[in-house]
């Protein structure tokens, strides 16, 4: 998990006419609104920094508008970048020869896009192919690497159809199956399912997760709703206007909020499915509890145990040790919301 | 004058329009007339030899479908109707309407047209799908060829009848040059369009994956413009024979030859006649041209828009 995949270091995109001389601009503070008023440039990504380890699911939130597509599409570098550095294995992205360039694309790194973007003249199993066609694989070998991803995603029965015979949903694992197929590490997923509905997402958000479990990629995921990027995200980036809010765990983002813009975020999501036992425990009972749960549990689940167990207590353990408590109570305030709870009861009576 | 009008213009004499002098049009005139003849003069024959390997194709063309045993080529029509449109009537019909031709006598001329128009369609194709693939890639190259393409379709043929006919005299090369002048724009501008309104998310997803330019025009751009390229050919294909009785006046020959005729002895009999069969493969070409197109779109069925 340690080791660094992808490094963005003091990347700037300002959108304009000569945007290479507004980058003292911004870099001297200048905010959006003024940018854009008194220069007639406008700021897409200010002064990204953030580090990508390997093996791990990134995820980059922000609401529209924020800039995390454009972030996404400089890490291939299908946005030239205004300045900064885009460090993938040790090697600037943003330097490359065009051919490089290509080869990166072709065998580093492959994308899910918000809209499928399939190639609608060709059949399920040749949008899989596409990326080996390109790496200029022969077509057997191709082909049974496509038919295993298609397999994997659960489309088998479905090669010859062409994708808009396909709902929404099943487009868009023909999109996660023709960017496995190409082997790269780097997966990166641009709102890759927020065009599905709801149930269809968790099922997507299941099938990332459960391919993920096994094949390890660095996935660089684009988001704009908080409890996907909870549930799927090993760390969590927040974007505003371009900038960098907060980056760290979804324990971190939901107890400790950078700012109101984050707090706001974090509002209305469903704490007791985020927050686990290790980031609200008490400290370490006198005595073991009969109830032993485990440190990652999330709270719904503790709760849950609790109230069949009909304990008020229960240790919380990591493996075999012992490392904390939690009560009934702990857990209830711990999911109350920061602000606003104590407010609505006022308001009632 | 000045009684019919309401108000007398006649007193404002200082507004004299700009004209230009008499002599000096005259000199202009005859300027560009004389300039065009030593040009011609000078360079008429290698011009000419340029376009001897067209008027040899043309005319082995046209060569092979007259000597070619009738049969054979009611066979040919039915097959490639079949293979364009998958519809037994329309081969039957285009059968059918050849069958007609024939019986009155209009066989030689028929053949004579169907392959100026294959021909000149085949050389529009050739040269007007790298020409739209160049201008769709560039906005530059667009604004510069949409003009010429918009002088093309207005300009009245007569008048560029004039100095193809000068160049290159009465023939088979200059009519398929002036056909080729009028058909050529829309296969060129439909093919601008099909490529440049092709997805950008869809162009987008090929980089992502690496592709290059060729790549990216042969996987991607053209297979996705084709419904558009092909509504182009068709287009070229109809202006083409929309072209036959006036290139018939420099020398094409064909249908519209008789039409030319008929028009100048006031033969109704012979003008309608030849007239419907122009209207005939009109026909023939459109639909089968037509139901091919949409066979090339048949992925985009199943409801759900990619």
């Amino acid at each position: 998990m340690s080791d660094l995949k992808v490094q963005i270091k003091n990347l700037y995109k300002i959108f304009g006419k000569n945007p290479k001389s507004m980058v003292k601009h911004v870099e001297g503070g200048m905010s959006k609104p003024d940018l854009l008023k008194n220069h007639g440039h406008v700021i897409g990504l200010n002064n990204i920094n953030l580090d990508i380890p390997a093996k791990g699911i990134q995820v980059i939130m922000g609401l529209s508008g924020s800039g995390k597509s454009t972030l996404i599409r400089h890490i291939n570098r299908l946005i030239e970048p205004t300045a900064g550095e885009m460090i993938v294995d040790g090697q600037d992205v943003l330097t490359m020869s065009p051919d490089a360039l290509r080869d990166f694309r072709r065998y580093k790194a492959s994308m899910v896009f918000q809209k499928f973007a399939l190639l609608p003249h060709r059949t399920v199993l040749k949008n899989v192919l596409y990326g080996l066609e390109i790496q200029g694989i022969a077509e057997d070998e191709a082909v049974k690497r496509g038919q295993k991803w298609l397999e994997r995603v659960g489309l088998k029965g479905f090669e010859d159809h062409y994708p808009a015979q396909l709902s929404g949903g099943m487009q868009q694992r023909v999109g996660l199956a023709r960017a496995l197929a190409t082997d790269a590490d780097i997966l990166l997923m641009d709102e890759a399912f927020s065009a599905l509905d709801p149930l269809i997402r968790t099922d997507m958000q299941n099938i990332l997760l459960e391919l993920q479990e096994e094949l390890h990629k660095t996935i660089i995921f684009i988001t704009h709703d908080l409890d996907e990027a909870l549930r799927i995200g090993d760390n969590i980036a927040i974007l505003r206007d371009g900038a960098m809010v907060q980056t760290g765990s979804a324990q971190d983002i939901v107890l400790n909020p950078a700012d109101e813009y984050v707090t706001d975020f974090i509002q209305d999501i469903n704490r007791a499915r985020v927050l686990e036992l290790n980031s609200i425990m008490g400290k370490k009972p006198a005595k073991a509890t009969a109830l032993k749960l485990d440190k990652s549990m999330v709270i719904d689940v503790a709760m849950q145990a609790l109230s069949n167990a009909k304990a008020k207590s229960a240790t919380v353990m990591d493996g075999k040790k012992v490392v904390g408590s939690v009560t009934m109570d702990s857990m209830v305030q711990a999911i109350a919301r920061p602000d606003g709870e104590v407010k609505g009861i006022d308001s009632y009576r | 004058m000045a009684e019919d009008s309401l108000i007398d213009w006649s007193k404002l004499t200082w507004i004299e329009p700009p004209v230009m002098g008499r002599t000096d049009l005259r000199d202009l005139k005859k300027g560009i007339d004389s300039g065009f003849r030593d040009f011609i003069r000078e360079n008429g024959e290698w011009i000419e030899n340029i376009f001897e390997p067209l008027k040899w194709i043309l005319i082995k063309f046209e060569h092979a479908m007259v000597g070619m045993p009738w049969p054979l080529f009611l066979v040919i029509v039915a097959g490639l109707s079949y293979l364009g449109s998958r519809s037994w009537k329309l081969s039957l019909g285009a059968v059918l309407s050849f069958v007609l031709i024939g019986w009155l006598d209009m066989w030689e001329a028929t053949m004579a047209t169907v392959a100026m128009v294959s021909v000149s369609t085949l050389l529009c194709i050739a040269l007007g799908i790298p020409l739209g693939v160049w201008m769709s890639r560039s906005d530059r190259v667009q604004s510069f060829i949409v003009p010429i393409l918009d002088i093309m379709q207005t300009i009245p043929s007569f008048v560029y009848l004039i100095p193809v006919v000068m160049l290159l005299g009465i023939g088979k090369a200059p009519a398929l040059i002036a056909v080729m002048i009028y058909a050529i724009p829309p296969i060129v501008r439909l093919t601008n369009l099909g490529i440049r309104l092709v997805d950008k998310e869809t162009l987008e997803a090929a980089d992502a994956f690496g592709a290059n330019k060729k790549e990216r025009l042969f996987g991607v751009q053209i297979p996705l413009a084709l419904p558009n390229i092909f509504a182009g050919v068709n287009q070229t294909i109809m202006m083409a024979l929309a072209m036959v009785v006036i290139a018939a006046m420099i020398g094409a020959g064909g249908l519209g030859t008789p039409v030319l005729r008929a028009v100048n002895n006031q033969y109704l009999a012979l003008g309608v006649f030849n007239g419907m069969a122009i209207v005939a493969i009109a026909i023939i070409f459109d639909r089968v041209s037509q139901a091919y197109g949409k066979r090339l779109q048949k992925h985009r069925e199943g409801g759900h828009g990619v």
